[in-house]
């Protein structure tokens, strides 16, 4: 019995296979909901024979992670905190790679009239005077942060709201789930809407204000601070998200015939 | 409904089509549990009967809080593991943080007080058949263990068995210290956790379904190799 059972396991155990060059790479949620990395990431395989493990986290992880030294660069939306980022010197720089945007979703019916909004700002202050149910991540993400900035910039502090403000502390997937379980507002990347699978009575109401553009930035872990971080590796990567090569993946990625991401990424 | 429905079809397509993907995934879920499920044995087994047969001063302590550890929240473990396995803990240099060995410590954690609290139950009733016999015998303390073992294994294999499912079905632990990162630490539950996250209901159903068959697989075949419940055996 037992010798039959230790072959069992040692032919499942000894299944650890050994890997190609790779680089930790943290990333935001609302990247990979986008599945822009099922493109890039096979691209880059190719050209650099480099396999990007990506670790999929909020903005505000992304960032721990980055400063713990536990991932080689992250690639994340959120500008302010990777200017303090890059100030407390866990970072060297930031590269900006690309943008898309966000959108505001709720319910078909839109009983807030987002959807006659002229801004970004009256949009909220629609929400903010019809009450409701609007649906917050919570979870200091980047996506998290924007929604913040939001409302301080239509003259509203969520933290005085009503229970009809629910902070969910989840990622966008979740939070979208539960906004359509909810049937309630919610503010979401453009890219993770697209991709979202249950959209129940939910709709896009209001989109295209400048405001609502979203920065991604690429940042490579100081290897002063953390000698073991693969530099090399994350500047091989970093050249490579910034050549033609990837505007071109980058620019031509649709969902339904949308652009969802704008490459801007400058020239050094 | 009609979501179970799509799953369970979908959940069929995956598994005649051999999905790459899917045998991956569900491969490295096996190779973590089980392997969390032969360390966990191998120190809770002895442990559990030890602490049926030895007298010492702290053991109803030890006992009680052997019984408490069985309820011990994976993302708390997940997240201690993570401080300590992270490149700024104490442990950093080791460079073990998302890999399946982190997994699979977070694991042998959260199952070593279950396997081991079981075993102790089992083998309390055992060691007061085998008392006598096993004292006037003038065993030492090692060999009255090792008959233990043995004569309860049939027990035993229940109390390893919990550990394994609670080993396989967990995320809240592997989910932190794994990083869920595709063909390196992705498993049958993390996948689940990020399809739902993706809305998509039919394809996490489906991982869940397989999931479940192959705890089924798993428990049978170990029942199977080990011959127990047939007739003319106990």
């Amino acid at each position: 019995m037992m010798t039959r059972i230790a072959t069992l396991l040692t032919t499942v155990l000894l299944g650890t296979a050994a890997m190609a060059e790779d680089i930790k790479l943290a990333v935001t949620t609302s990247f990979e909901n986008s599945g822009l990395a099922d493109v890039l990431l096979p691209a880059i395989k190719e050209d650099l024979d480099l396999d990007v493990q990506l670790l999929v986290v909020g903005t505000g992880q992304a960032l721990r992670l980055g400063q713990a030294g536990d991932v080689d660069a992250i690639l994340v939306h959120s500008r302010t905190a990777e200017e303090k980022f890059v100030a407390e010197g866990h970072g060297t720089y930031r590269r900006e790679i690309m943008y898309n945007d966000f959108v505001f979703i709720g319910p078909k019916e839109d009983p807030a009239g987002v959807a006659k909004a002229g801004s970004a700002a009256e949009a909220l202050k629609r929400i903010g005077v019809v009450k409701p149910a609007f649906v917050s991540r919570g979870d200091d993400s980047g996506t998290h942060k924007k929604e913040i900035a939001l409302w301080r910039a239509a003259d509203l502090a969520p933290d005085t709201f009503g229970d009809w403000y629910r902070e969910v502390g989840a990622g966008m997937g979740a939070s979208l789930n539960t906004a359509a379980g909810l049937d309630a507002y919610v503010l979401a990347d453009r890219a993770s809407w697209l991709n979202f699978g249950n959209k129940a009575d939910l709709d896009l109401l209001y989109a295209g204000d400048a405001a609502l553009f979203n920065q991604y930035a690429f940042l490579a872990v100081n290897p002063e601070k953390h000698a073991h971080v693969r530099n090399d590796l994350a500047v091989q990567l970093e050249d490579w998200l910034t050549s033609p090569r990837a505007a071109e993946l980058i620019n031509g990625y649709t969902i339904n015939g949308e652009t969802l991401f704008i490459f801007n990424a400058k020239p050094e | 409904m009609n979501d179970i429905l799509e799953g369970l079809v979908s959940a069929f397509w995956l598994v005649v089509t051999f999905d790459t993907d899917l045998m991956q995934i569900s491969l490295r879920s096996l190779q973590v549990s089980l392997s969390a499920l032969v360390i966990a044995s191998v120190i809770a087994l002895p442990l559990g009967t030890f602490l049926a047969i030895r007298r010492f001063r702290y053991r109803r302590l030890t006992i009680s809080l052997l019984n408490a550890l069985m309820g011990l929240p994976p993302v708390v473990v997940g997240l201690i593991v993570y401080i300590l396995l992270s490149r700024s803990g104490p442990f950093g240099v080791l460079g073990l943080l998302f890999t399946p060995t982190a997994m699979i410590i977070a694991q042998v954690i959260i199952i070593t007080p279950l396997i081991a609290s079981i075993t102790h139950q089992a083998m309390r009733e055992l060691w007061a058949e085998y008392h006598d016999l096993l004292i006037s015998l003038n065993t030492s303390g090692w060999q009255r263990i090792k008959t233990l073992i043995w004569d309860g294994r049939r027990n035993l294999l229940t109390a390893s068995l919990a550990g394994f499912g609670r080993a396989i079905g967990e995320v809240g632990a592997i989910m932190i210290v794994g990083g869920n990162i595709d063909n390196a630490t992705r498993v049958l539950t993390t996948a689940i956790a990020l399809e739902t996250g993706k809305g998509d209901f039919a394809l996490a159903l489906a991982l869940g379904f397989v999931l479940i068959a192959l705890a089924i697989g798993i428990n049978i075949s170990i029942h199977w190799l080990s011959r127990t419940e047939r007739e003319g055996r106990w």
